[in-house]
């Protein structure tokens, strides 16, 4: 029966080709237009680290301007200060956590034939990569006395090692960063989280860095940093140690506290600690601490831009008129057909089996938008490629999740705009439809 | 006129006639708040840097080598750029305008903490600056060499004077700005500057800042490693230079590596490429919305000339002319757009009272909703034209025939 209603269907959309295909292109482009924004919405709110985005706290510490607070409404900063970092990093009871900043440096490949180039990294500490769980192609992380004695040690991004080592295992060879020699310890197998969670101040869509070095040598080098800095008071005393002991905010930090018990202890220690900092005549606002997961985090950076959200909304409005246009086109092709539906009511079949044959029907050309959609979405990604340059290549991109909503909404989408024009098509009076033939 | 029975006729299809009505105002409501949005970023993306943009590039520098020594460094690059056939000038710099990267510092016309400040943008220049950006000195007097000091990456301290931009100005003084020379303001709290110079109109390094045209130049050179150099060519040297310049520099000292060799132009396509990005995506969702609606309405219509073909036959034997058979479904669309149009005019405002909300967008201006109106009739008017036109043709003699 079913292949006898998809013949009747073929043929029943063959029979008014102008009208099925303004109804497939309708819904192919409304398909097409919200799938490219919702796609792109998609990977900018994606979890970067789903089985773990619970357990990782970016860490909060209010240590700014009693008159006005970092940002509105009495948001902390999204950063800590140096001081406030190593306090942190010596005394928290965290199962693992780290300070992070970006640094950057010139490269200066081996040999005379390579030019130097300059590189971005990241400081940070050795649990960064149990932590964020970073995959190794070649060895591994530095130890904890590599932080604690200064060591120079270097992990490697993939990329930097397929640049100056052709992708061979690196481990164990020297690079020069900033004119000082690493060691290099191991290297990186492609990682690159989006968002880059743990680093949104400068740029939640960016690469990740080309390097990683031991958070501690920022200090002991004086390194160039390339990240993000926020003051709210004048530095107290010149030199690198001026800006060390300041009120700037510099550091990204993470902690990894795997239930609520960790969760809480760690909290109050952050309160206790700035209370202590208060007698100290540091921290002038109201207590204002707080230790947000990955997910809250996004959210309270506002990571997908308003922007990207608007053009979505718009984008689905798109298909709003698409589906209401396609329910006219639909209403306008059954009534031609009210004669045939007369008919074969009258000769015994239900209203039910003509739902369904118009519906298997209606069902068809949504599969057909809904493929000419995402043939569009496709394109349509391409297009964001290209209009937005390289800071959005990793969030055009459909994957087989997408491909699947994207189909199910063309033919839901279909479904729904065919319900009203079939049930009316089916409700007519068989004898008046035979009367006037 | 025949508006009773056009309006009895539609009365008994109305489920044609909704969708039709809802299509327009959902359109018009789409494509009156994306025609805003357009507008007001080409605004932002119009507004005016204050250099000489189509003369000028700029590019970076990161010394590496040991024996690199900035500061000497620094002056044998600008006196062989300026020695250069075909450059007007060129400074040592840590940012430009529209650039992404730069300083920030507040600025407040009392002495002290706790006082209300007013962010600016810091450049850090000597005293070719002004002829180098191209700027247009309004007030007071540009730097002199000898106001130029060097300053070190830590250093806290600041020079004593500056030249501010009269958008800051302004916002420090209100109306008193012109007489903003030769006052003093604070930075960091205590440190007093002195008003030297107004410059009509420079941009800060951020294009999404809210005090884009809030900058300042402060006469110092930068020791911080790294920088950028801004070199102002003739009129049609500037292509020739930018290649020219970099190897030039590359071939004098191999300790310091020199990159992003940008022209101003690009870096305002640069800077403005998402804005450029989403207006597209608008241009583009628009137009289709404009086709799918009107081949809607050009769908509904062809098919209700045909239903109407053996009424339209009789109507034109009993003595209506072509022009009226065509005015009848002229006015029938016309009136069914009058509906959507006036729901799509409270949507708009509804539509645009959100995006103010969420997206901190200004309010849109009156005539975009009359406008949206009236285009939405034409493009009503236009899509039924066609089978409209079809209708006049359909003869007399159909009366007679039985379908």
């Amino acid at each position: 029966m079913l292949t006898y209603y998809f013949r009747l269907a073929i043929l029943s959309i063959k029979r008014n080709p102008v009208l099925s295909s303004l109804m497939i292109a309708a819904i192919g482009l409304g398909i097409g237009a919200s799938m490219t924004t919702i796609t792109v919405n998609y990977a900018m709110s994606g979890n970067p680290i789903p089985h773990k985005s619970e357990q990782l706290f970016a860490v909060q510490v209010d240590s700014w301007d009693p008159n006005n607070p970092f940002r509105e409404p009495n948001i902390a900063p999204d950063q800590l200060t140096y001081l406030d970092a190593m306090a942190l990093m010596r005394n928290a009871p965290a199962k693992r956590q780290a300070a992070m900043t970006k640094v950057f440096a010139v490269v200066e490949p081996k040999g005379d034939e390579a030019l130097p180039f300059d590189a971005t990294g990241r400081a940070t500490f050795t649990d960064f990569f149990a932590m964020f769980e970073t995959p190794f192609l070649y060895g591994n992380s530095w130890g904890k006395d590599a932080d604690n004695n200064n060591e120079m040690v270097t992990v490697l991004s993939k990329q930097t090692n397929e640049r100056l080592f052709g992708g061979e295992n690196s481990v164990g060879q020297t690079i020069t960063i900033g004119g000082k020699v690493y060691n290099i310890v191991g290297v990186l197998d492609g990682y690159r989280p989006t968002p880059k969670y743990y680093d949104v101040t400068n740029g939640a869509f960016n690469d990740p860095e080309d390097y990683y070095i031991p958070f501690n040598l920022v200090a002991a080098l004086q390194l160039n940093r390339a990240g993000n800095t926020n003051c709210w008071k004048p530095t107290a005393e010149d030199g690198f140690q001026g800006f060390l002991n300041s009120e700037c905010v510099w550091i990204q930090f993470w902690a990894e506290l795997p239930d609520k018990e960790t969760q809480d202890n760690y909290l109050a220690f952050l309160n206790n600690y700035a209370e202590q900092q208060k007698q100290l005549g540091r921290f002038p606002r109201p207590l204002n601490n707080h230790i947000q997961n990955v997910m809250q985090w996004l959210e309270l950076q506002e990571v997908v831009s308003d922007n990207a959200r608007v053009i979505m909304w718009l984008s689905i409005m798109f298909l709003l008129v698409c589906l209401l246009n396609t329910i006219g086109l639909l209403l306008t092709k059954f009534s031609t057909k009210s004669a045939e539906i007369g008919l074969r009511r009258a000769v015994g079949a239900s209203k039910k089996t003509l739902f369904a044959q118009h519906l298997l029907e209606s069902t068809l050309i949504g599969i057909a938008g809904g493929l000419l959609g995402l043939l569009l979405a496709y394109g349509g990604l391409h297009g964001v490629k290209a209009l937005y340059g390289s800071s959005v290549e990793h969030l055009a991109k459909l994957d087989t999740n997408m491909f699947f909503v994207a189909l199910g909404l063309a033919i839901s989408s279909a479904l729904l705009a065919a319900i009203y024009p079939t049930w009316r098509a089916c409700n007519i009076q068989p004898a008046l439809q035979l009367k006037t033939q | 006129m025949e508006l009773k029975p056009i309006l009895s006729a539609l009365l008994r299809n109305k489920t044609g006639a909704i969708l039709i009505a809802a299509q327009i105002a959902l359109t018009m409501t789409i494509i009156v708040n994306s025609v805003f949005m357009i507008m007001e970023r080409r605004g932002d993306m119009d507004r005016p840097s204050g250099t000489d943009e189509a003369n000028i590039f700029v590019l970076s520098y990161t010394g590496f080598a040991s024996d690199f020594n900035e500061q000497t460094q620094i002056v044998e690059d600008l006196d062989y750029i300026r020695s250069l056939p075909g450059v007007i000038d060129a400074i040592q710099s840590n940012s430009a305008p529209l650039i992404g990267g730069g300083w920030s510092m507040s600025l407040a016309t009392e002495e002290g903490p706790d006082k209300n400040g007013t962010g600016t943008a810091i450049y850090f220049a000597d005293d070719h600056a002004v002829n180098t950006f191209g700027l247009n000195l309004i007030q007071g007097r540009d730097f002199n060499p000898e106001d130029i000091t060097w300053r070190n990456r830590t250093d806290t301290n600041w020079p004593g004077q500056a030249i501010l931009t009269k958008a800051l100005a302004e916002n420090l003084f209100k109306e008193d700005w012109r007489n903003a020379v030769g006052k003093t303001v604070y930075i960091s709290e205590t440190q007093p500057i002195n008003i030297i110079g107004i410059i009509e109109t420079m941009q800060a390094p951020w294009n999404g800042w809210n005090g884009l045209e809030r900058s300042m130049l402060v006469p110092q050179q930068t020791l911080f490693g790294g920088g950028r150099i801004i070199i102002r060519a003739e009129p049609g040297e500037r292509d020739r230079l930018m290649t020219d310049i970099e190897n030039g520099l590359m071939q004098n000292y191999k300790g310091r590596l020199v990159r992003n060799v940008r022209s101003m132009e690009e870096i305002r396509e640069i800077s403005y490429q998402s804005h450029k990005g989403t207006n597209t995506i608008l241009l583009v969702l628009i137009t289709a919305l404009t086709i799918v609606t009107a081949l809607g309405i050009v769908g509904l219509a062809s098919f209700s000339v045909n239903r109407r073909k053996k009424q339209i036959g009789t109507r034109r034997a009993l003595g209506a002319t072509k022009f009226d058979i065509l005015r009848y479904f002229l006015v029938e669309n016309f009136l069914i757009s009058s509906v959507g149009v006036v729901f799509g005019a409270l949507f708009t405002v509804g539509l645009n009272m959100l995006l103010v909300s969420t997206l901190d967008l200004p309010s849109i201006s009156w005539y975009y909703v009359p406008s949206g109106m009236i285009l939405l009739w034409c493009i009503g008017l236009a899509a039924v034209y066609g089978p409209a036109k079809k209708a006049c043709q359909i003869s007399p003699a159909t009366a007679t025939r039985s379908v």
